[in-house]
């Protein structure tokens, strides 16, 4: 098999799509538009208390005055927020007892992306609440899960059964006003998950939560609110796919994590939805707002592994309230072919000594452009704050680009912040190497990337870093003929 | 085993290789000498298949079978192994990952299952122990941060975990020092047998202290322009290349 760099670049683009099927399932749909009427509607629809509706309609009326941001280094045609449809849902019964109750069609869809129920409940230790064009299907484990007190379900359901959670916490690290998305979403997210910890619990299992686009042109608004109460810990994945249509998908998503005093959340994901065509045609948006609040020695740890969407604008932040808490941000980003991604996190140091650590992996291939963009601020109030950043880009081929965009802000002395940042490129050289021991370029590429990613796959949950491998190599190796 | 017949090659229309016939048999030990620059790395990269040179005339087999329209991964599935003289870096794929993924790799064009890890273990354990190598080396990332001589012993190390059919070994005693260059030679003279065979690429006449050559050859301008048994390798100690590239030119 020849080898150049023309032919690498070429194999990287052959790869298509693996998971691109549509699931012909009947939707309740709304109408495309947003305007007040159709935000009541939603909160009907999932017949939500008033305060609720209310919360939406406050965020809908600032998002009204809001404009889309332009700072980020991507470049695409924005939506056109009334050509939208807010809502939909499986219109056959939404709820199910059983997996036999569920729509056969459905669970092949599992099936294909291969994540089936059954699967999963195999899986020893892992629950599994599954978004399926915004309404949960199936929820499993609950009981065990219900044993220890700890609470799982959809933010649905969550607003029904335990309002005073909700509504204590909802919006309190994301603020309905926080970004243009973010009051978006609240103004009109579908559904999502919810999970409290009780006090002092660790939860015994890795909870996990698959989303899914489903339906064409509908935006899919995700809430998501985890809150491990004082000394408890809990890790939760969440994995995404969706099938390829033609159009630009939005996805606008909200992740908010409280961990109270001494309690750890460790929050993984691992995103592979549609990026569009080798030509860049299609491919969802994925503008997501994600944050977590660490009061005192609490710790919350982020990791993510990006393969997916055309364009991604994400960066999930720790804001270290507490003394001694502590905040880490690990991040694979691939993009191929036409795929745009600024993506990053910010580390906001309030408290004294909290530690914050960043380790940032892009791997770009194809014409993408792949951008870090972080941001270390350290209070005046934070005496003795920590910060230690290190950001690396893998280039394949000559059209692509990586770029770097580190803020640093102090306004305490006794603050320790180090940044490292390195690019490299895939080499002939590296690849003969691998070759003449016998590794074809195909898996020579794989091994070399997995290398460069590893102290990120490291950092999560063992059946998870085996898909995020898998995905690795998906989205970046092609068939060598 | 090896049959190289008139072979001229060329790096983007530059001609380096000029002619060169060469046979090498089971069992033997070839040297191949020369000034820089006279083509001695690039013979090896050739026979190895790397894409940049471009063969215009003459062939290359092993074992009867032509190698020019095989690609490097299947010559090394074949039994054909080099030791880089610049190892790659490879960061955060540790040597025995590295070295498992090879052999795996061509076990697998064999048709063979993968290596069962415990007889995997073993192996590396007797391996590494025949070049003295230090277990904790071995989960250290591939060559990054390694020392020259500990880039080499690596590579040697992977040749003896492949047990190649010919081995061709690029100024492997470079960037070595005594003691080092010492063990990497006795690590290669374990590995001789009567059913490999091996080339050693060098400069210097030193390492042929330690690996004793069955026929040295002497490259100039792309050719081989003298051969012998490996007094010719004192000999060229003894009075430099000039009085050969002298010989050439009459």
């Amino acid at each position: 098999m020849a080898y150049t760099e023309e032919e690498l670049k070429k194999e990287l683009e052959t790869k298509e799509y693996e998971y691109g099927f549509y699931t012909d399932i009947e939707s309740d749909t709304f109408p495309k538009g947003l305007n007040e009427e159709i935000v009541v509607g939603i909160s009907k629809k999932k017949e939500e208390p008033e305060w609720m509706t209310e919360w939406r309609l406050e965020a809908f009326r600032v998002w009204k005055e809001m404009e889309e941001p332009e700072w980020a280094n991507v470049h695409y045609e924005k939506p056109n927020f009334q050509d939208i449809s807010y809502y939909s849902a499986p219109n056959k019964k939404p709820k199910y007892n059983s997996l036999d109750e569920v729509d056969p069609e459905l669970l092949e869809t599992f099936k294909k992306l291969g994540i089936s129920l059954d699967e999963q409940k195999k899986l020893a230790g892992v629950a599994v609440d599954i978004v399926m064009d915004s309404v949960s299907v199936a929820t499993t484990f609950k009981k065990t899960l219900a044993e220890k007190g700890i609470i799982f379900c959809s933010i649905s359901e969550a607003i029904q059964e335990h309002p005073e959670l909700v509504k204590k916490y909802i919006g309190t690290v994301v603020p309905q006003k926080d970004n243009f998305y973010a009051a978006l979403n609240s103004a009109v997210f579908s559904d999502g998950s919810f999970c409290y910890i009780p006090k002092g619990v660790r939860c015994p299992m890795e909870l996990s939560t698959y989303f899914r686009i489903n339906q064409a042109g509908t935006g899919q608004f995700e809430r998501t609110l985890v809150i491990a109460d004082e000394g408890s810990y809990v890790s939760y994945l969440e994995g995404c796919t969706a099938p390829s249509r033609d159009e630009n998908q939005l996805h606008a998503a909200v992740v908010e994590l409280i961990a109270l005093d001494d309690a750890e959340i460790k929050y993984s994901t691992v995103q592979n939805w549609f990026p569009g065509d080798k030509e860049g045609k299609g491919g969802v948006f994925n503008f997501v707002t994600k944050r977590g609040l660490c009061e005192k020695n609490a710790k919350i740890s982020w990791t993510q592994v990006e393969t997916g969407s055309a364009v991604t604008w994400k960066y999930p932040s720790c804001v270290l309230k507490g003394d001694n808490s502590i905040g880490e941000f690990y991040s694979i980003a691939v993009t191929n072919n036409f795929q745009q991604a600024d993506t990053g996190t910010k580390m906001i140091h309030l408290g004294k000594n909290t530690k914050s650590t960043i380790i940032s992996k892009g791997i770009s291939a194809g014409q993408s452009q792949n951008s870090y963009r972080g941001l270390v601020q350290v209070n005046s109030r934070a005496e003795n704050a920590r910060n230690f950043s290190q950001c690396d880009s893998l280039l394949m081929g000559n059209r692509c680009g990586a770029h770097t965009f580190p803020y640093i802000e102090t306004k305490n002395k006794s603050a320790q912040i180090e940044h490292e940042a390195t690019t490299s490129k895939i080499g002939e050289d590296q690849i003969f190497y691998c070759n003449q021991r016998g590794i074809d370029t195909e898996k020579a590429i794989a091994l070399i990337v997995n290398g460069f990613s590893k102290e990120v796959l490291n950092k999560l949950p063992m059946e998870f870093a085996v898909e995020a491998q898998k995905l690795l190599e998906i989205s970046l190796e092609g068939s060598v003929g | 085993m090896l049959e190289i017949k008139d072979l001229h090659a060329s790096i983007e229309d530059k001609k380096i290789l000029k002619g060169i016939n060469l046979e090498v048999n089971p069992g033997e030990v070839h040297a191949i000498m020369g000034p820089n620059g006279s083509g001695k790395s690039t013979l090896a990269s050739v026979i190895a298949g790397k894409e940049e040179f471009e063969i215009k005339k003459g062939s290359i087999s092993l074992d009867g079978e032509d190698l020019e329209e095989l690609a490097p991964e299947e010559r090394a599935h074949n039994g054909i192994f080099m030791s880089f003289q610049y190892p790659v870096e490879i960061p955060g794929v540790s040597v025995t990952n590295f070295i498992k993924t090879a052999i795996n790799e061509s076990r697998k064009a064999r048709g063979l299952e993968d290596m069962p890890a415990n007889e995997m273990l073993k192996l590396i354990r007797e391996k590494s122990e025949l070049l003295e190598i230090d277990r904790k080396f071995l989960s250290r990332s591939l060559n990054e941060g390694f020392s020259g001589g500990e880039k080499k012993r690596n590579e040697i190390f992977q040749m003896a975990m492949m047990e190649p059919k010919l081995a061709i070994l690029d100024e492997t005693d470079s960037g070595l020092d005594i003691d080092a260059l010492r063990i990497v030679a006795n690590g290669v003279n374990k590995l001789r047998s009567k059913d490999n065979a091996i080339i050693v690429i060098t400069h210097y006449q030193r390492l042929l202290e330690y690996i004793v050559p069955d026929y040295v050859h002497v490259l100039h301008d792309g050719k081989i322009v003298k051969s012998g048994s490996k007094e010719l390798a004192l000999e060229l100690e003894e009075k430099g290349y000039d009085w050969l590239k002298q010989e050439a030119v009459l």
